[in-house]
């Protein structure tokens, strides 16, 4: 793919302070994001009418659809037709999105979604924090497919992960999601804005070569096929239907095998280099705390208490969180006595440490319904469990 | 010169047919491929550069469309084909999007995508392919399904109202309706040629036979039954006042142009309001320099 | 100014039929407005009857067979005229 420079007319260069939504609509915009279909929807709303006041400025779209699903597909439309394309959404929304993120990750189409998330089921608590969609990212549409999640902790990373997410998007030409939630998104934190020149773009990766020669779906050597915008005469096809390297339906099982592994391995190939972790203290550590986004920061208190009484603690907080850091998991489960996860919800993140510790060391989940943060208190005494 | 076996010349529908990819999958009698010789046979006749037509389908038998034109085209899931091509056609103002889709992906599931990009004067055409059924999936009762007509849904018969389309899409805003059978071939030709060459949301409403379904169910006949029926219960008139096209069971079928006017676009709209309401600040969007 | 209608002659068509496409529905013979057509007797691959030329002399190269039919398997090019003629215009 090619490295471009940010449109200084989209980066709000400057030290600011800004809450996460804000600041997600600011990484959009820093990134080169020019089309935004969105739907009003608790606690992520903020984004969508900071995106509606600024796109007038930069130059692109902002429009309200009339509801989640046509939001989703109008993404998929905007970003075959050349844009950068965006949305924002919680809970509800995100369910309401499963089907056409389906679509998305068959056609491969580069996108950003950010899930302010919520307290739920259903509809929840609208107004306070939850992390309860950690697997409905990754398993929400039906079938095989990967796509890359992302976890910020802080208005910062908002915009830092937003930025991060559309490079991730364009390399990959997979829907990236921002997983954020309630907290991190309406908390208001200093954010720096680094100059247009020095925030690194990434676009996708387009065809060249002769226009008959042209096969959507042909994987390159990095596994992702390369892109044509529409319009520019390459009379292409592409379908939600299984299809092979034409982009044409075929329906059988062995085009099926080769879609469905092609669509799984582009991303499983390469989580070597998608995957980001921030580790502390790791290395002779008797303990892991393994949290993302705001429970990660709570972490941080109990894990000062825990060191503060001699206990051996190390932290990973998880960047992306899809794909998941399996190999990582496995290595530590091998030399620490257990893992602890706290997460505003009641056990996700942690079954899947569960299962890359192939029963090496005992996961102890610190479950929350959310509504409201992490008791440090709760945090250190699943730790202090941990190190007996 | 007598005919050949297979034709040596060029049949002049390669240039707008995947070739690699026909025979299509509809069923003898199906009106749907008349209607892709009628769009093909506008396509030649306007002025559009063809590179730049982008062709969004839903899901189910017209759905299928998308597959076997030589086009940019898409096929997407079911219902949300308008969205798509709003999507499009936003990213890249120069294309010249078509939804070729079904009655009930159109107006059944994507009801709600279609009055809000009716309301909104998206500049798009959609072409609805109405058999008054579900056709891929079996024949099952639609939004547009005659009261009495007997469907697998409703195996005694359908007893619920049905939309009256061109005064449906005519209320919400669009800007070009117009309603033909598949047997009106050079009508639909003209109507397609007309809405392209048009700004806003235009909708085009074809009435075509479904046999396997919708036709057999009814005990209507087969595709030439239903193509009669046609040629002796339609009836055009241009201008109608679309409350009174209402479509009774095997009744009278009002077809003709029934809307074409002139409105500004949803950019249209955006960008002369932004550029009141921002000034000198505002970078518009879409417009060549 | 006499306007030279001995000089006008009916175009003519050449009738291309893609037999194995066809299925058979019947339309082309149907709605030919010269009777050109008529279903065959015999089958093409797949069970159907293609339409065969009976009346090949009164095809006038209107091309409704072309534009209805829904499989794009009969098609109809213009009968080169033998002699000069005026270059005839494309169809209605």
């Amino acid at each position: 793919m090619k490295k471009v420079k940010a449109d200084p007319r989209g980066v709000l260069t400057g030290a600011h302070y800004l809450d996460g939504d804000f600041a997600i609509a600011e990484g959009g915009l820093a990134a080169g994001c020019r089309f935004f279909a969105g739907y009003p929807i608790t606690p992520s709303t903020e984004t969508a009418e900071r995106f509606s006041e600024r796109i007038p400025f930069v130059g692109g779209i902002f429009i309200q659809m009339e509801d989640e699903l046509a939001s989703i597909t109008a993404l998929i439309g905007a970003s075959w037709g050349g844009q950068k394309a965006m949305t924002v959404t919680s809970g509800p929304g995100f369910s309401l999105m499963m089907e056409n993120i389906g679509l998305a990750a068959m056609m491969e189409t580069p996108l950003v979604i950010a899930n302010v998330q919520r307290g739920g089921p259903s509809t929840g608590l609208p107004t306070l924090t939850g992390q309860g969609d950690m697997m409905q990212v990754k398993f929400g549409s039906h079938g095989d497919y990967e796509i890359i999640a992302l976890s910020p902790d802080s208005p910062q990373e908002c915009f830092d992960l937003t930025i991060k997410a559309f490079n991730l998007s364009e390399t990959y030409r997979v829907p990236v999601f921002i997983m954020a939630d309630e907290c991190v998104g309406h908390m208001h934190e200093k954010v720096v804005i680094p100059p247009a020149d020095q925030i690194e773009l990434v676009e996708r990766k387009w065809y060249q070569g002769p226009k008959d020669k042209y096969l959507p779906y042909k994987p390159d050597k990095d596994l992702v096929p390369f892109m044509v915008k529409t319009g520019d005469g390459y009379r292409f096809h592409t379908t939600g239907l299984t299809h092979d390297e034409r982009g044409y339906p075929m329906i059988n099982a062995e085009v099926q095998d080769w879609c469905v592994h092609h669509l799984v391995d582009k991303i499983k190939k390469n989580a070597p280099k998608i995957i980001e972790v921030q580790e502390d203290q790791i290395d002779h550590a008797e303990v892991v705390v393994i949290s993302y986004g705001i429970t990660s920061r709570v972490a941080v208190r109990a894990v000062q208490l825990a060191r503060k009484a001699g206990i051996k603690v190390g932290t990973m907080r998880l960047i992306t969180v899809w794909p998941f850091p399996e190999g990582r998991i496995k290595e530590l489960a091998g030399k620490v006595k257990a893992f602890v996860v706290p997460e505003l919800n009641l056990g996700q993140i942690s079954r899947e440490v569960e299962r890359c510790s192939f029963g090496q060391a005992p996961v102890i989940g610190v479950p929350h319904c959310g509504g409201r943060v992490h008791d440090p208190e709760d945090i250190l005494k699943a730790i202090k469990e941990a190190a007996r | 010169m007598n005919a050949q076996e297979l034709a040596e010349e060029k049949n002049p529908m390669e240039d707008f047919l995947r070739m690699d990819r026909i025979p299509h999958i509809w069923c003898p009698g199906c009106g749907i491929g008349t209607v892709v010789t009628s769009f093909a046979e506008a396509m030649k006749k306007s002025e559009l550069d063809l590179d730049k037509v982008a062709v969004v389908s839903g899901i189910g038998c017209t759905g299928r469309v998308a597959g076997y034109v030589k086009f940019d085209s898409f096929h997407s899931t079911h219902g949300r084909a308008i969205p798509f091509a709003t999507g499009l056609k936003l990213a890249n103002p120069e294309l010249k999007v078509v939804v070729f889709s079904g009655d009930g992906d159109i107006v059944g599931i994507g009801g709600n995508h279609l009055i809000h990009a009716a309301r909104r004067n998206m500049d798009i055409l959609v072409i609805c392919v109405n058999n008054f059924n579900y056709a891929m999936t079996g024949g099952q009762v639609a939004a547009t399904s005659p009261i009495g007509a007997n469907l697998s849904t409703a195996p005694y018969g359908n007893f619920e109202y049905a939309f009256n389309l061109p005064y449906l899409v005519e209320t919400c805003g669009a800007t070009y309706v117009a309603r033909w059978t598949s047997l009106h071939i050079r009508r639909v030709t003209k109507s397609i040629q007309e809405a392209l060459a048009k700004r806003g949301f235009s909708f085009i409403e074809v009435i075509t036979p479904c046999v396997t379904l919708y036709a057999r169910r009814n005990r209507l006949g087969d595709g030439l039954n239903l193509l009669k029926y046609y040629y002796d219960k339609s009836e055009i008139q241009h201008g109608a006042d679309t409350r009174t096209v209402g479509i009774d069971y095997q009744g009278k079928l009002i077809v003709g142009k029934f809307v074409d006017k002139e409105k500004p676009t949803f950019l249209d709209c955006m960008n002369a309001h932004l550029q009141k309401a921002l000034g000198e600040k505002y970078v518009p969007y879409g417009v060549k320099p | 100014m006499t306007i030279p209608f001995g000089n006008l002659k009916p175009k003519k068509g050449d009738i291309h039929i893609n037999k194995e496409m066809c299925k058979g529905c019947g339309f082309c013979v149907e709605y030919c407005p010269r009777d050109v057509l008529e279903l065959s007797e015999e089958f093409n691959k797949k069970g159907y009857h293609p339409p065969r030329i009976v009346n090949e002399d009164e095809c006038i190269y209107c091309q409704l067979c072309e534009a209805i039919c829904p499989e794009f398997a009969i098609f109809v090019t213009l009968k080169k005229e033998e002699e000069e003629g005026e270059k005839s215009e494309s169809r209605p």
